[in-house]
């Protein structure tokens, strides 16, 4: 394992309920290295986002995975995001009575254990706010409640710019969003790779919010597993011919 | 994992539970039952004037013949001959903090009620079992007319007249068994008046605390806001855990006349050996204004339903609460409101948590008679399991009597979701935190309806509550 390793997955099964949607995945993603997920509906790619983070509904059946070399295949969620991993939800919840501009402070305080300075912390979210043009009156409404689709994704979004992980896996962030918005997310993505030199892996079904960043590597999952690997010219491949090429 | 959660339980609650010993040198405590000797001695204690006297005996007859409801929490398990009705500290009542004797200053001090007072209180009153024992009101309030004492004083001082026009008529002793109780042992408890016109900025507070195993906590509280004028008021209990039985069985009567406006909130934490049989009850006159914020986290069976009559036309209210009811607790809760006036309008929005077998009812009755024209009511309950254990029922009646009401009911229960814990747990908030959140902010529409302090508490309350849930 190289020194710069952040995550290394090694022959990663999982499953729901009793259905395996993961065969032996493999894949290793280094500091601030952007990947790229593709690959046809159902294949598993949100799967290997939640199985990634931990969540309780996904089993692991087979294989580890490893964060800076920790093995970290059975701790909980929480303390995959206290080590530095975060998760875009394809479809964030609401939840009511807590507002969004307070629940990334308490996450933030959370994360780090030090009392968040509120002055800078304001200003702060109001500049991360500003790059995804959403207007500051959001940090006081409930956290994605009654948020459209595309202000839930860019909440995603300012929250991975305010807790800054090491590694972001966003979960098809670009999904129902209109051409303004993907644009705008892929701001803040572009954000977050040039500033906090962050490691992303980005699940995605299409290219566009891929255009205006820089991809590292490109992995093409099927019926889970990951049939090609190759760099950032594999996306226009598929851009260009789909993703029958990769089904047998 | 479960003796870990008892330990968290104990010292988070300590500031509650700290049980003072009371010796017989320093208290007095009236034997156990309700008979007419015991009356009869309390009455003479009290030197009360005939028509209390009478009020008591008349009470006492009514409630000997009353038996317990059977609508709602099974209450057989309360055994009043085992029910002390009068504990006092053999101290009298002070009005400079300094002079309370030490060991009931200390209880109120770790509750931080002088604290409180200094920061944000026109006036505090603190009841230690059945006797107040502390009375002050901030000299520019008083100056100001508003009255602000112990309802013994206030039976007998310059406004026994008023006292006398309301004492048990807005919550008459025939009304249930537990408010016959109450007139006749009722001890304790503070009147407020507030004269035409004056607005009191701040709030007033009454804190209750009952020390006493084994005892019955019967304050009376009035208040009579007069027209033009505004008060917010705070009522603030709790109580350390006994194995026994304590019962509290208060009385609250407001007041509210034309033009004028009461909020009156409280915070109850009584401990989980307690039966809370309180009756609160406001009549509202012209234009006057309503306002209720109740939390209620302690007891071990709780009937409570704040009731408003709105008399006047044009009168209002608002009864904003929560209930949390955890492992052993029974709390039937809601509110009751009756329109009489025309253009009326009622808002009754309540919340319920249950967990660890907890069960958490919403009761309420809206009554619109013949004579509330355009009356307008809206209900809105949301109840939260936190696990299959636990329940919640919703129980609202509605009787209309005209054809003109606008009434509308809403009512939703849930329990929370595993992909909102996984959701928060991935922002790294741990799974007891996670569900505290979603709990708090359940309860946010209410927390924020209360001065800070008491929303910090709540809160506090909540975390508590949820700390045993892992």
């Amino acid at each position: 394992m190289s020194e710069q390793s952040l995550l290394q997955v090694k022959d990663l099964s999982s499953k729901i309920n009793d259905t395996e949607i993961l065969h032996g995945i493999n894949l290793e993603i280094r500091k601030g290295e952007t990947h790229v997920l593709m690959g046809p509906n159902g294949a598993g790619k949100s799967t290997l986002g939640y199985t990634l983070m931990g969540n309780p509904n996904y089993e692991v059946t087979g294989g580890k995975i490893f964060f800076e070399g920790e093995d970290i295949t059975d701790i909980s969620t929480d303390k995959r995001a206290k080590a530095g991993m975060f998760l875009s939800f394809q479809n964030p919840l609401e939840v009511p009575g807590i507002s969004l501009g307070s629940f990334i402070r308490n996450a933030f305080h959370e994360q780090t254990g030090v009392p968040v300075k509120l002055l800078k912390f304001k200003k702060d979210l109001a500049s991360s706010m500003d790059i995804l043009t959403m207007d500051h009156g959001y940090a006081d409404r409930d956290l994605n409640v009654g948020f459209s689709g595309g202000e839930k994704k860019k909440a995603e979004i300012l929250q991975m710019l305010m807790l800054n992980p090491k590694l972001a896996i966003l979960d098809e962030t670009d999904s129902g969003l209109d051409v303004d918005a993907v644009r705008t997310v892929s701001k803040g993505i572009e954000e977050f790779q040039k500033k906090e030199d962050g490691a992303l892996l980005i699940i995605t079904h299409s290219t566009k919010i891929l255009e205006a960043l820089h991809v590292d590597y490109t992995h093409v999952l099927v019926n889970g597993t990951i049939v090609k690997t190759g760099g950032a010219e594999l996306v226009d491949e598929i851009n260009e011919n789909g993703f029958e090429q990769f089904l047998q | 994992m479960s003796d870990n959660k008892t330990v968290v339980v104990d010292v988070d609650r300590s500031v509650y539970d700290i049980k003072d010993i009371e010796t017989e040198e320093e208290f007095y405590r009236e034997k156990e039952g309700f008979t007419r000797d015991i009356v009869e001695k309390l009455s003479e204690e009290k030197d009360d004037p005939k028509w209390m006297r009478d009020l008591r005996f008349r009470s006492l007859e009514l409630f000997e013949k009353q038996k317990n409801t059977t609508w709602g929490p099974d209450v057989s398990d309360l055994d009043l001959n085992r029910i002390s009705s009068y504990v006092r500290h053999k101290s009298e009542m002070k009005t400079d903090w300094e002079d309370v004797p030490e060991d009931i200053k200390n209880t109120f001090e770790r509750l931080g009620i002088p604290e409180a007072e200094r920061k944000s209180l026109a006036g505090v009153g603190a009841q230690y079992d059945s006797e107040l024992v502390y009375h002050n009101l901030k000299d520019e309030v008083a100056r100001a007319g508003v009255v602000y004492t112990d309802m013994e004083a206030a039976v007998k001082g310059e406004y026994a007249d008023l006292v006398e026009q309301y004492f048990m008529k807005v919550i008459p002793p025939t009304d249930h068994k537990y408010a016959a109780l109450h007139g006749a042992v009722w001890s304790g408890g503070s009147f407020v008046y507030v004269p035409k016109g004056v607005k009191v900025e701040v709030p007033l507070q009454s804190y209750f605390r009952l020390n006493a195993a084994g005892a019955g906590q019967f304050e009376h509280t009035l208040i009579i806001v007069d027209e033009g004028a505004d008060l917010h008021f705070i009522e603030g209990c709790s109580a350390p855990k006994y194995n026994v039985a304590n019962l509290h069985a208060g009385a609250v009567e407001l007041v509210v006349k034309k033009n004028a406006r009461l909020r009156y909130s409280t915070i109850e934490n009584w401990s989980k050996n307690m039966y809370n049989l309180n009756t609160k009850r406001a009549i509202v006159e012209e234009n006057g204004r309503m306002e209720w914020v109740s939390g209620s986290f302690g007891s071990h069976t709780s009937y409570l339903y704040p009731m408003t009559i709105l008399k006047g036309d044009n009168s209002q209210m608002e009864y904003t609460g929560i209930t949390f009811a955890g492992k052993g607790q029974n709390l039937d809760t809601g509110a009751k409101v009756v329109h009489q006036g025309k253009n009326t309008k009622s808002v009754i929005s309540t919340k319920s948590i249950s967990k660890d077998g907890g069960i958490g009812t919403y009761r309420s009755s809206v009554v619109i008679a013949a004579s509330a024209k355009n009356a307008k009511a809206s209900i809105s309950c949301d109840s939260l399991m936190l696990d299959s254990i636990s329940r919640s029922d919703t129980v609202p009646a509605m009787d209309i009597r005209t054809n003109d009401a606008d009434v509308g009911h809403e009512a939703k229960i849930g329990r929370i979701s595993d992909d909102a814990i996984f959701y928060l747990m991935s922002r790294g908030l741990s799974e007891e935190d996670a569900r505290a959140m979603i709990v708090s902010g359940f309860a946010n529409p209410v927390s924020k309806e209360l001065p800070l302090e008491y929303a910090v508490e709540m809160n506090n309350l909540i975390k508590l509550e949820m700390s045993g849930n892992m």
